[in-house]
């Protein structure tokens, strides 16, 4: 059984990374297109429907394995978390079906109408764009929603040993599904801003496509901007409500042991979680710890040592992965300010190594994402529900070969599938531009490079 | 509205929400199995994928409905029947990732080997989807192989004679949906091949739907219901009449009624085996007393309100801009205009 157990978190931890290895270029990166296209139906200026077809092609390629990877997880509830569905199912699986009722279909139905109509029907270019846009952003709501409820229930009774729905009002209000929607959806504008600005960036860098590029730039730039300074801001607050409704898990961000106020930000820590202390405190500035946690130079901060050792997460692994992320979210602040800078100055065709630094920082925002979710999953830890339900009571009675079988097929298949898919995205990208010949026109000679007809 | 009587409308909700994914996917996923076999050149494949490009994303939802809807309404007939039908809903959702990316990307590279794989990842992804999903359902109106002590049901189980005849009576019938609509939706060469395809396919699926019903007669509690309420007759007649028509109007060349017709049947027959389990949502064939009826699993009077509340309103919404897309691209695809997937 302990096999199971972990063996159904590996997987659980494969399918949520894998899938949220799209979902935030979908959500960032369809704002995007659809503002390019709203600028199209506004101006008639055939630079943004350009802009919208080539974003707009490397958003659809990524949304398809969005969506493959999405049936996973809300399978893999019942097919390998069946107690804990029993446990949960009157309130967790709502939000589920009302995510795919109010937002799937949206974005399935008009990313269709997109697709296969930007051509016919050039008048629903910016509407379908739009709906697509709606629709993802609500689904983050909904799974958000759901996810919410596991770190922190409100709005329910027990009964027989099972959740009771009490107040769905207070399930859809829970504060902390608030924090983390916003959280999750502006990092998720700062995958879609900063692929736009790297992408752009490696044209600009050949000088090919200037205006197209610096065009598409200053879209990624705007979106980065405002991001860059709205996560850290939402991030700060819901750090606040974390150290009030999950203390252990918020004590292991900092790797705090000892309870008290006044507590100082140390710069550099190793946390030795075997001796409950830092094996180094290094470089500590009075206040600041407090101030992180309770928005007051002398709060009170609980610390790991006053909750029990066997409810408490595993400190290294959120401790590390919370440093990176929030290093990496200022990095990006850096970044996309300086950026404006650049521009400003008019100095940003000229500046190679900021460019190319861009380049390099796809894949950045992508980490930092996925390290936010490995400090609020392995955070909550022992719970799978936050004082209600501990993760390795939640396992469904399945043999060892049938989770072996899934997890393998699961890594070799999806392997196979984000291969194929980055090799298509760096494709496309590094392609830039194609002006697909108009409806029904005849190619006119020289305008069109002749890779257009490989399209 | 008491805990009983929501619950009940609940299980038709239920019922109703797979039935619409097996109609309306099985379109879909048949172009998917027909796909390799029926197109002769790149402007009919591209045809093809028009066919159901638009459309397939959005008959995928009803299957992540009807799951979502399961684990909201029945928590613990998702649990059970998600847990207990490991293996092949992990076969599903691995078909199912090749069905869309397949479609998706195989005209995204003109690699020959590019191409070849995909293409029969789409076919391999479809055809693995219909057949378990037939085998799947065909065994949930049959039973599981489970007691109080647990759960024994194992894709081995699941391929009995019954369940195997399920699936390919459901495949059968998802080729002829598939023949019908893209008859419907081109022209030009493709149109008359693929109302033959509908034609020859109808051949074996009422082969095997006789079969199928002989044998569900014979091996299933599913006629008990009806047997007790003989007007309940009136759902699996209504599928055979349809079946008939399907092919009347496919043989004077009217795809689309055609079409209809046969969705009819699809969605029929999966009404006939919802009635046949109610007020079971869980049958266990080894052990009946284990069986998890509706209200047993039913949640509680609040979230099936408010469950119920959404969904009056968001499902005829859902149906409306459906509908609306449908007519969007309702003219004929030329094969002189096709663009595929590109």
């Amino acid at each position: 059984m302990a096999e199971v157990i972990l063996l159904s978190r590996i997987q659980f931890a494969v399918t949520v990374i894998y899938h949220f290895l799209f979902v935030p270029l979908t959500l960032g990166l369809v704002v995007l297109v659809a503002l390019m296209e709203t600028r199209y139906a506004r101006t008639g200026n055939e630079l943004y429907r350009r802009m919208a077809d080539y974003w707009g092609k490397l958003f659809t390629i990524n949304f398809a394995l969005g969506i493959v990877t999405g049936i996973t997880m809300e399978f893999q509830f019942g097919t390998n978390w069946s107690e804990y569905s029993k446990f949960m199912g009157d309130i967790f699986g709502s939000p589920l079906a009302i995510e795919a009722l109010l937002a799937f279909f949206l974005e399935s139905t008009f990313i269709g109408v997109w697709l296969f109509g930007k051509e016919r029907f050039p008048k629903l270019r910016a509407l379908s764009m739009w709906m697509v846009a709606i629709g993802t952003n609500i689904s983050a709501l909904w799974i958000i929603t759901a996810n919410g409820f596991m770190q922190n229930p409100v709005g329910y009774t027990i009964q027989d040993g099972r959740i009771k729905l009490e107040s769905f009002l207070q399930v859809v209000t829970n504060s902390y599904t608030w924090y983390m929607f916003f959280h999750t959806v502006l990092a998720s504008y700062i995958v879609g801003a900063f692929f736009v600005l790297g992408v752009s960036a490696y044209h600009l860098l050949r000088k090919q496509h200037v205006e197209f590029y610096k065009k598409s730039f200053q879209f990624g730039l705007v979106m980065a901007l405002v991001a860059t300074l709205a996560v850290p801001l939402v991030g700060h607050f819901q750090g606040i409500h974390t150290a009030k409704v999950q203390p252990a898990k918020a004590a292991a961000f900092e790797a705090v042991w000892e309870s008290g106020p006044n507590q100082p930000f140390t710069v550099f820590s190793i946390p030795d979680p075997a001796n409950e202390r830092n094996l180094l405190d290094w470089g500590k500035i009075p206040g600041v710890g407090s101030l992180m946690y309770t928005n007051s130079f002398s709060g009170y901060v609980t610390g790991l040592k006053d909750i029990p050792a066997d409810q408490r997460p595993n400190v290294p692994a959120v401790f590390w992965s919370f440093r990176l992320m929030v290093g990496l979210g200022f990095l990006f602040l850096g970044l996309a300010w300086y950026g404006l800078y650049l521009w400003r100055k008019g100095r940003l065709l000229d500046s190679r190594r900021y460019l190319k630094l861009l380049l390099y920082s796809i894949p950045l925002p992508y980490v930092a994402i996925n390290l936010g979710w490995v400090v609020t999953e392995m955070g909550r830890q022992p719970w799978i529900v936050y004082g209600l339900m501990k993760t390795s009571q939640a396992v469904s009675p399945i043999a060892l070969g049938d989770i072996l079988f899934s997890l393998t097929g699961l890594v070799v298949f999806y392997t196979s599938l984000i291969v194929a898919d980055v090799y298509l995205l760096h494709k496309y990208a590094v392609r830039g531009p194609v002006d697909p010949p108009a409806e029904g026109s005849v190619k006119r000679g020289g305008k069109t490079p002749a890779r257009a007809a490989q399209a | 509205m008491s805990h009983e009587t929501l619950a009940v409308i609940w299980f038709g909700l239920w019922a109703v929400l797979w039935m619409m994914y097996f109609t309306l996917d099985g379109y879909t996923l048949g172009v998917g199995i027909l796909y390799p076999f029926v197109s002769r050149s790149e402007r009919e494949e591209k045809q093809l994928q028009e066919t159901v490009g638009p459309f397939w994303n959005g008959n995928e939802v009803w299957l992540i409905t009807a799951g979502g809807a399961t684990f909201a309404a029945f928590p613990l007939v998702y649990a059970m029947m998600f847990s207990y039908l490991y293996v092949p809903l992990f076969l599903i959702l691995f078909g199912l990732f090749y069905r869309a990316i397949g479609l998706e990307f195989m005209h995204k590279d003109r690699g020959r080997f590019w191409r070849a794989s995909w293409k029969w990842a789409f076919f391999g992804g479809s055809l693995l989807v219909v057949l378990l999903v037939g085998v799947a359902f065909a065994n949930m109106f049959y039973g599981l192989a489970f007691d109080a002590h647990g759960n024994q049901t194992n894709v081995l189980t699941l391929l009995n004679t019954y369940g195997i005849l399920g699936g390919l009576t459901f495949l059968s019938l998802t080729l002829v949906s598939a023949g019908s609509w893209v008859a419907h939706k081109v022209s030009g060469p493709l149109e008359g091949r693929m109302l033959s395809v509908a034609n020859v396919a109808w051949f074996v699926a009422i082969g095997l739907y006789g079969l199928f019903m002989v044998a569900t007669a014979n091996r299933t509690q599913v006629l008990d219901n009806f047997n007790r309420l003989p007007f309940l007759y009136v759902v699996p007649a209504l599928a055979v009449v349809a079946l008939v028509a399907a092919k009347f109007y496919l043989g004077k060349g009217r795809a689309l009624a055609g079409f209809f017709a046969n969705s009819l049947v699809i969605f029929l027959t999966g009404a006939t085996g919802f009635i046949g389990m109610f007020p079971n949502m869980l049958i266990s064939a080894t052990d009946p007393a284990a069986s998890v009826t509706l209200y047993e699993a039913a949640a509680s009077p609040r979230t099936l309100t408010i469950m119920l509340v959404v969904a009056v309103v968001l499902v005829p919404a859902v149906i409306t801009y459906q509908l609306w897309a449908y007519r969007k691209f309702a003219t004929k695809i030329k094969p002189e205009e096709a663009k595929g997937y590109h």
